[in-house]
């Protein structure tokens, strides 16, 4: 089903949530909505869904206009943050309940087979409330997909999980969204998650959509700051520079020898993900001094905050590695791994992809 | 400040007779003075009930409690001088900042110009020293915690400090600045600091030592540097780390490991005794390798995971997944393709019965 958005707006009392917006997310494919708390990803599903009418645009399904139709009318599974199952019924039978509501044959085998895919068929005679968290929200997630719908809207399922368990039913979506056709929205914060969804990405700030597509493509060209910084964690190092006859001028810091498109730009801000930022240096790398703040370790890398004469970074270095509070340090990066953007914030340079690492 | 000594388990019931009827199986563990440690472990793994027991809230069911070698099992947490942090603000909204953090010693009958000399050193710590006559009513949630946080530290006197995942009211861009000042505390009051979370990353920043928990056993202590490169529990090797440590099931036989319907020839840097054992690898240790080469096994990619950084290559071979964190450029990998991938090296692990072994 092709769901298409045009002209969204969404207006509460004297309130904007969504600011004039069009967006057709991919037939078949999972689009992930991605912003802070507040960008409008709740607001924008709910307008998906028909649970909300909005103040003015049109929402279509396959060509019809589908604007003001309740959710009730419409062929939509959601799952939410909390996990909502029916508390009197067994799990079996908050399973079969989409199941049984369309007069479905086979009901029990259905189960089975949904509960086999979500790992929860041990399961099948308790009730809800004798699950774990994880286990809760596994149970939605097989009474969404029972439901079968073309549209699937999912507002950050895993948030209230622990990062072990997320990690785990993140892979199994992941699979189950490949394998169907449903259209899948997926909301949230994380600019991990979304990578690792993979599919496509809209990114969302304070009620506005600032850009659509691929996954990959929106996070390596980030069309402005503005999606660059929703779209990194950690955040981007950004930097005040300026046009310079050879390059870009660094305030307080080096050169860089960049080839600028044409810009009436004088003032420029120079951004840098904190994975392009090494401990040995390569050919043609810069050198940023400075002192150690914090060294913060997940086991997989060592985010390194630190001060600098240009002002504060962040360096993400793969695996353990231990800096004393105030230590000084020396980081390298390669200047043609660096973004910049002009004085209005919007893209000027990003980085080659496959070279230079 | 004390050292402080466990020898304990801690049943739900009489007579505890399998595994399954401990809240935390028998275990010893010792607490330097002045360290500071994180227990870390998913929910229910018992981290809580082992804090509780070492601030006097939970009486162990069997075992004793050390402070200083002086028995305290049955001592209340005011006899044993300790002061806890909890996930929610704890503070009186009625009082100002400087109040607060003044209470815990006023109790205590601290002369007054002494509360307030340390009062200014805790407040000028955590950056609060503008805010003091402010009232607490009117502050935001993190600036509550962050009188919580000093509330628990305002004490020069006390055994230990115990902190109950005192940031998950924090907003996540403030974490890593509470978790810093946090460090620069402990750096400079040297007090002892006990950290329970479920979050590897406040756990890894924060502690010289994590105790890793799960089901109730503390399966491995050690630094942020042992817990990933030799995690001494499949465990520790799952749960450190995202994606978490690869594993496959084998059988060496005289330096050829044979598992998931292959053999692996084992260099000879990794010499094994014969038998069954449990590969373990981390996903940053898996490279992609030549064909037929020493330590690499030949499979099917099933996934390719562009993550910004690095990409993220799952490949299969009978039922068997492992997981390498490449390069950028191994992006140009497809689904389908053909591997050899170097899972056997220097950073590689073997178990037997969960636990490591070579």
């Amino acid at each position: 089903m092709q769901l298409t958005l045009e002209g969204i707006s969404k207006k509460v009392g004297p309130q904007t949530w969504l600011y004039d917006m069009s967006l057709a997310p991919r037939s078949g494919a999972v689009t992930v909505l991605l912003g802070a708390t507040q960008a409008g990803k709740t607001s924008l599903m709910r307008v998906m869904a028909g649970l909300d009418t909005p103040t003015a645009g049109q929402v279509r399904v396959d060509g019809v206009d589908v604007t003001g139709v309740p959710v009730r009318a419409r062929n939509v599974a959601m799952v939410y943050q909390q996990f909502i199952n029916y508390p009197s019924l067994k799990v079996r039978d908050n399973i079969a309940s989409p199941l049984k509501l369309r007069g479905e044959k086979n009901v029990e085998q259905r189960v089975h087979e949904l509960a086999a895919k979500l790992h929860i068929e041990m399961f099948l005679d308790r009730y809800p409330a004798e699950l774990s968290g994880g286990q809760q929200q596994r149970v939605a997630l097989a009474r969404a997909l029972a439901k079968g719908a073309p549209l699937m809207l999912l507002d950050e399922p895993l948030v209230n999980l622990d990062y072990k368990l997320r990690e785990e039913l993140r892979d199994e979506l992941t699979a189950l969204f490949a394998a169907g056709d449903s259209t899948v929205i997926y909301a949230t914060t994380e600019p991990g998650e979304a990578l690792l969804l993979g599919g496509y990405t809209a990114v969302l700030d304070a009620g506005e959509l600032l850009q659509y597509g691929p996954t990959a493509e929106v996070f390596h060209a980030p069309q402005s700051i503005r999606v660059a910084r929703a779209f990194s964690d950690p955040p981007m190092n950004l930097l005040a520079a300026s046009v310079a006859p050879m390059g870009v001028q660094m305030a307080q810091g080096p050169l860089l020898p960049l080839a600028l498109p044409p810009t009436k730009s004088a003032s420029l801000t120079v951004g840098m993900r904190a994975s392009a930022l090494r401990v040995r240096a390569q050919e043609g790398d810069v050198t940023l001094v400075g002192t150690v703040e914090l060294a913060e370790i997940s086991g997989t890398d060592t985010f390194v905050h630190f001060e600098t004469p240009l002002g504060e970074l962040v360096a993400q270095l793969t695996g353990v590695h231990h800096f004393d509070l105030g230590q000084p340090c020396t980081f390298f990066f390669n200047p043609a791994q660096v973004y910049v953007f002009d004085a209005q914030g919007m893209l000027l340079l990003a980085p080659v992809r496959g070279k230079g690492r | 400040m004390a050292r402080i000594e466990l020898d304990l388990a801690h049943a739900y019931r009489a007579n505890p007779q399998q595994d399954s009827d401990y809240a935390l199986l028998p275990l010893k563990m010792t607490f330097e003075d002045g360290g500071a440690y994180a227990l870390l472990g998913p929910s229910g793994c018992g981290k809580t009930t082992l804090l509780n027991i070492m601030s006097g809230l939970v009486t162990p069911s069997q075992g004793v409690v050390r402070f200083d070698g002086k028995d305290v099992t049955h001592a209340t947490p005011q006899q044993r001088n300790i002061a806890q942090v909890f996930q929610f603000p704890v503070i009186y909204d009625t009082m100002t900042v400087a109040e607060n953090l003044a209470f815990p010693l006023r109790n205590r009958k601290m002369p007054a110009d002494q509360i307030k000399k340390r009062v200014g050193v805790i407040a000028e710590m955590l950056e609060m020293s503008g805010q003091l006559n402010q009232r607490a009513a009117g502050l935001a949630a993190d600036a509550k915690q962050k009188i919580s946080l000093g509330r628990g530290l305002v004490r020069p006197d006390v055994s230990a400090v115990l902190f109950d995942e005192p940031l998950t009211v924090i907003d996540p861009h403030l974490k890593w600045q509470l978790r810093r000042k946090l460090k620069q505390i402990h750096h400079e009051l040297k007090l002892t600091l006990i950290y329970v979370t479920h979050d590897q990353v406040e756990a890894l920043t924060f502690a010289e030592q994590v105790v890793v928990m799960t089901r109730g056993r503390a399966v491995q202590v050690g630094s942020a540097a042992d817990l990933f490169e030799r995690p001494s529990h499949t465990f520790v090797g799952h749960f450190i780390g995202s994606p978490g440590m690869n594993f496959l099931p084998g059988r060496n036989a005289d330096g050829d490991f044979h598992t998931a319907g292959a053999v692996v020839a084992l260099p000879r840097s990794r010499p094994l005794a014969n038998g069954e054992f449990k590969l373990g690898v981390r996903p940053e240790y898996v490279s992609l390798a030549a064909a037929k080469s020493e330590g690499a096994l030949p499979m099917t990619v099933t996934q390719v995971q562009d993550v910004g950084t690095h990409v993220i290559v799952s490949a299969a071979r009978e039922g068997h997944t492992i997981k390498a964190r490449l390069a950028a450029d191994a992006a140009q990998l497809a689904v389908g393709d053909n591997v050899w991938l170097q899972v056997v090296g220097e950073h590689t692990c073997f178990y037997q019965n969960e636990e490591i072994v070579a």
